[in-house]
C-alpha cells in the first residue's frame, strides 16, 4: 500500500473531515479540518493503517493569516515505509488543541517545545511546561512578530535576557516575495 | 624584595650548556625571586575546569587527547570540580540558560582563578545573535586571554594557555600576599 | 591577628544517646521508608556529553524519578534560519551535531535539494563524495561516542586510541574543506569543491587502518568482564517502547527494528552499495555498543565500494561535474562571471537573494550517525524558509529518559547516558 493509497483511505473513512490528499515532490499531505478530532485520526491512522511512528510535530505561524497557527504531524509507518502528513488549522483566540501523547509518547516533547516556542497549548498533556527556554520566559520565541534579536527580561536567580546587537534588524531577503524586486534585501524587522 | 638562597641539586648541573650562569663560577646556587619560583611552579602546574559547552568543547578533548597533548605543560588535569582548579576555560556558547550556572561555578573556584574563553561564541557571541545567546561571556565573567576560531585549532587553545601562563608568571605574589585579603582586612 | 576559639568537642557517647532518642520507636522502623534525596546532574558534569541537566530522586541507590531538563545550548537556529538564506545556514547546520558535521551538511543540502526538486537529480561524482562523507561522519561520531561511553564508565585507554583515529579523519577533512570539524562541505546542487588530489587516496589508507583500532577497542571492551557487567541489561528499552518514543539510529537498531533510512529511504547513491544493517537483541547498553561498532565496519566497507566505483577516478582526470549545472542553483565559474552578462546575473542573484526556491514544503530525513535528522522546510518561495524546523535525533531519543531510568541504579545512569550517545548541540538547536 502506497502513501496515496493510504491518505485515501484515510480521506473516506473520515469523510469532511479529512482532507483529500495532495502530492508534492513525491510527499502526500492531508488536511484535517477539525483541530478537536485530531486524536482519532491519528489514532485511526496509528492502528489501521499502520503508521506506528511519529516523526515530528511542527508548528507554523501564519502571521497575519487567520487561522494563525498550523500545526504540522510527520506520521510514518515502519512496516509501510511510507510517509504521511497532516496538519491542522488553529485559530489565534483558541490557540489550543488536543494532545496526542496517547497515541504516541514521543508527541509529549514535541508539543512542550511547540508551547514553549509558539504558544500553543495542548489540552490533555501530562507536564505542558517550557522545555528549551527557562519556566517563566515571558515570550514566545518563534513567533513572527518577535524580533531575532529578542527582547529584555529579568528573572532573578534564574535567568535574564539582554536583546542581541543586531543593529536593527538582519538584513536579508524576503521570503514570498513574487519577483526580484520585491525579494531585494532589506533590513527584517518583525512588522513585515 | 625578598632574596631567596635556593640550593640547586648537583644532578642537574651535568650538561654545560650556558643558561644564565656558569656552575664552575658561581657554584650550584641560583639567585632568584620568591615571586619568580612560586610563579613558575604555578604556571607549569594550572589545572583547567572545563567549561565545555558545544563544539568546542571537542577541540578541548582534542588538545588533552594525545596529538596535541595538553600534560607538556602539566595541564592534563581537567577536575570538573570547580574547588580545585585554577583556570576556567570556557568552550562553546553561553546562552542565558547556562550563564547563571557558569556565573555560580566561577564563584566557586578558589583565588587565584584565571578564565580563557575559547571561540567565538564564548568571546562575543559569535555567529549566534539571537534571543538565546549571551553575547560574550565577559558579560559575566572577568576574562583573561580570549581564543578566536570556530573551533579554534588545538595550536591556538594552546597558545592561550602560554599566553595565561605568561601572565601567570608576571603576578606579584609576594606583594599581595603581604596586605591581608578582604576577610582578614575587616577584623 | 591570631584569635584562639573556643571549640566545645561534645562527648560522643552523649551524642548518639541524644540521636538515639530522636528516632521513633524501634517497632515503627520497619516502616519508615527511607527519605528520598533529590539530585540535580547539573549541566556542567563530566559524564552528561554536553549540558544536560537530569533532576534525579534517589531511594538510596535506586533512581524513583528521573526528570531531564534541556535547554541549556538553545541557540535559536530555526529563528535564525527564517533570517538567513539557505546557502548561509550551512554552518548552522555544522554546529548541529557537531561530532559528524559532513554528515548534517549532506542532510541539510539534500532537504533543500528535494524542495527544489533535483535531489535525485545532482551529479554521480557528487553523490559518491557526499557518501563518503556521510560514512567518514559516521565512523568519527561513532568512535567518539564509543569512546566517550568508555571513558565515563571507566576505561581511559579507550578515549585516547579513538582520539588518534578521529584526529586522521579531522586531517582528510581539512584537506577537503579547509576546517578541521565545521566543515561547511556541501552546498546546495552540489559540493563546494572537488576532492583535493591525492585525497581519495589518503581515504583508503586511513579505512585500512581504522579497521586495526576497532578491532584494537573491541578487544579491549567487547569480552571485558567490568564492561559486559556494567552495560549488559543495563538500560533495556523493548520494540514497542523504542518506537513509540521516536527512537532513531543505533539506539533503535539496537532493540532489533530494522529502520534504517539508508535502507529504507534510499538517497544518494546507496541503492547502488551493498551493506548490511546490524540490529541488536534486547535494547541494552551493550547492544547499542555493539551495533555501533558493527556499525563502523559496514561504514568500512561502504567506503570502499565508493572508493572502487567513484566516477571520474580518484583524481577526476575527466573533469567529472560535481555540481548540478544550474545557474540558477549553483554559483557559476567565476571565470564566466567576470566575462559573460547571464552568468553575472545568475551570481548576483543567488549572492544577495539565495536561491530561488518554490513555494511548498518538504519533509527529509537523513541516516545520521546519531538517528534520523530530518528538516522540514515550509518555503513561499524566495531565498529564506518561511519556517525551518529540524527534526533532532538527540531530542527526542532523550526523551525516553524519564520512562528509562527509574529503577536503575546511580551508576547505571551514566552508562545508559553514554551509550544513548547525544549531543546536545543538536539536541536543543
Amino acid at each position: 500500500m502506497n502513501a496515496t493509497e493510504l491518505a485515501n483511505n484515510l480521506h473516506e473513512k473520515f469523510g469532511e473531515l479529512v482532507s483529500a490528499p495532495a502530492e508534492f515532490r513525491g510527499e502526500i499531505s492531508a488536511k484535517v479540518t477539525d483541530s478537536e478530532r485530531i486524536v482519532e485520526v491519528c489514532a485511526f491512522a496509528k492502528k489501521e493503517l499502520g503508521f506506528d511512528y511519529l516523526v515530528d510535530v511542527s508548528s507554523l505561524d501564519n502571521c497575519g493569516e487567520d487561522p494563525r497557527w498550523t500545526v504540522v504531524y510527520h506520521l510514518y509507518g515502519i512496516g509501510s515505509k511510507q510517509y504521511l502528513r497532516l496538519y491542522v488549522s488553529v485559530t489565534e483566540e483558541k490557540s489550543e488543541l488536543p494532545t496526542v501523547t496517547t497515541v504516541w509518547r514521543t508527541a509529549d516533547w514535541h508539543e512542550r517545545e511547540i508551547y514553549d516556542m509558539m504558544g500553543i497549548r495542548f489540552h490533555g498533556h501530562p507536564d505542558l511546561r517550557r522545555i528549551l527556554m527557562w519556566e517563566g520566559y515571558p515570550y514566545f520565541p518563534l513567533r513572527k512578530d518577535f524580533p531575532l534579536a529578542g527582547k529584555p527580561s529579568d528573572l532573578p536567580e534564574v535567568a535574564f535576557s539582554k536583546p542581541a546587537p543586531l543593529e536593527g534588524g538582519p538584513f536579508v531577503t524576503v521570503s514570498g516575495g513574487k519577483d526580484s524586486i520585491e525579494r531585494e534585501p532589506r533590513v527584517r524587522t518583525p512588522e513585515n | 624584595m625578598a632574596q631567596l638562597v635556593w640550593l640547586c641539586p648537583v644532578a642537574c648541573m651535568k650538561n654545560t650548556q650556558e643558561f644564565g650562569y656558569d656552575s664552575r663560577i658561581e657554584g650550584d646556587v641560583i639567585h632568584t625571586t620568591v615571586d619568580a619560583a612560586i610563579n613558575w611552579f604555578r604556571k607549569n602546574s594550572i589545572w583547567p575546569m572545563p567549561m565545555g559547552l558545544a563544539c568546542c568543547a571537542i577541540e578541548l578533548m582534542a588538545t588533552g587527547a594525545s596529538r596535541f597533548d595538553i600534560s607538556r605543560f602539566g595541564m592534563e588535569v581537567m577536575r570538573f570540580s570547580p574547588r580545585q582548579s585554577d583556570v576556567m576555560i570556557v568552550a562553546g556558547t553561553v546562552t542565558y540558560k547556562m550563564a547563571m550556572s557558569v556565573k555560580r561555578i566561577y564563584d566557586q573556584m578558589a583565588e587565584p582563578k584565571y578564565v580563557i574563553a575559547m571561540g567565538a561564541c564564548a568571546s562575543t557571541g559569535g555567529m549566534y545573535r539571537s534571543y538565546a545567546v549571551l553575547q560574550g561571556v565577559d558579560n559575566i565573567l572577568p576574562v583573561d586571554v580570549y581564543v578566536a576560531g570556530c573551533p579554534p585549532r588545538p595550536e591556538a587553545l594552546l597558545d592561550a594557555l602560554m599566553k595565561l601562563q605568561n601572565k601567570v608568571q608576571r603576578e606579584p605574589l609576594v606583594a599581595t600576599l603581604k596586605k591581608p585579603g578582604p576577610a582578614l582586612a575587616k577584623a | 591577628m591570631a584569635e584562639v576559639q573556643e571549640i566545645t568537642v561534645r562527648d560522643t557517647a552523649a551524642r548518639a544517646q541524644t540521636a538515639a532518642q530522636s528516632l521513633p520507636p524501634a517497632e515503627d522502623l520497619q516502616d519508615m521508608q527511607g527519605e528520598k534525596m533529590v539530585l540535580n546532574m547539573g549541566p556542567s558534569h563530566p559524564s552528561t556529553h554536553g549540558v544536560l541537566r537530569i533532576i534525579l530522586e534517589l531511594d538510596g541507590e535506586i533512581i524513583t524519578k528521573a526528570i531531564p531538563d534541556i535547554g541549556y545550548l538553545h541557540r535559536g537556529d530555526e529563528k535564525i534560519a527564517e533570517n538567513m538564506t539557505y546557502t548561509q545556514f550551512i554552518p548552522y547546520t555544522d554546529r548541529l551535531d557537531y561530532l559528524a558535521p559532513l554528515a548534517n551538511n549532506v542532510a541539510y543540502a539534500l532537504a533543500v535539494e528535494k524542495l527544489l526538486g533535483i535531489h535525485d537529480k545532482l551529479p554521480p561524482r557528487c553523490q559518491y563524495i557526499r557518501v563518503i562523507c556521510c560514512e567518514l561522519a559516521r565512523i568519527s561520531s561513532h568512535l567518539l561516542g564509543v569512546g566517550c561511553f568508555a571513558m565515563d564508565v571507566g576505561a581511559m585507554t579507550v578515549f585516547l586510541l579513538t582520539f588518534t583515529e578521529r584526529e586522521k579523519i579531522y586531517n582528510l577533512a581539512e584537506a577537503l574543506s579547509g576546517a578541521r570539524f565545521t566543515t561547511s562541505y556541501t552546498r546546495i546542487g552540489g559540493v563546494s569543491r572537488d576532492t583535493p588530489p591525492g585525497w581519495c587516496a589518503a581515504v583508503r589508507k586511513f579505512i585500512n587502518e581504522v579497521v586495526v583500532n576497532i578491532d584494537e577497542v573491541e578487544t579491549l571492551l567487547t569480552r571485558n568482564k567490568i564492561w559486559v557487567d556494567r552495560t549488559k541489561d543495563v538500560g533495556v528499552i523493548s520494540r514497542a517502547d523504542a518506537i513509540d518514543f521516536g527512537l532513531s539510529g543505533p539506539n533503535l537498531r539496537g532493540c532489533g527494528v530494522n529502520y534504517d533510512l539508508r535502507k529504507d529511504q534510499p538517497y544518494l547513491c546507496y541503492k547502488d552499495l551493498q551493506f548490511d544493517v546490524p540490529l541488536g537483541e534486547v535494547g541494552d547498553c551493550y547492544d547499542r555498543y555493539l551495533v555501533r561498532m558493527e556499525e563502523m565496519r559496514q561504514s568500512v566497507r561502504l567506503i570502499h565500494q565508493c572508493l572502487d566505483k567513484i566516477p571520474g577516478g580518484f583524481d577526476n582526470a575527466p573533469k567529472e561535474p560535481v555540481n548540478v549545472a544550474d545557474g540558477k542553483i549553483v554559483l557559476p565559474p567565476k571565470n564566466k562571471v567576470m566575462s559573460s552578462m547571464e552568468e553575472l546575473i545568475h551570481q548576483f542573484m543567488l549572492v544577495t537573494q539565495g536561491v530561488n526556491c518554490p513555494p511548498g514544503e518538504v519533509y527529509f530525513g537523513h541516516e545520521n550517525p546519531k538517528g534520523e535528522l530530518g528538516f522540514y522546510i515550509n518555503s513561499r518561495g524566495g531565498g529564506t524558509p518561511y519556517r525551518m524546523k529540524i527534526r533532532s535525533p538527540s531530542f527526542v531519543n532523550l526523551s525516553i529518559l524519564s520512562h528509562l531510568l527509574p529503577g536503575h541504579m546511580m551508576s547505571d545512569t551514566v552508562s545508559i547516558l553514554g551509550s544513548f550517545d547525544f549531543v546536545m548541540g543538536e539536541c536543543d538547536r
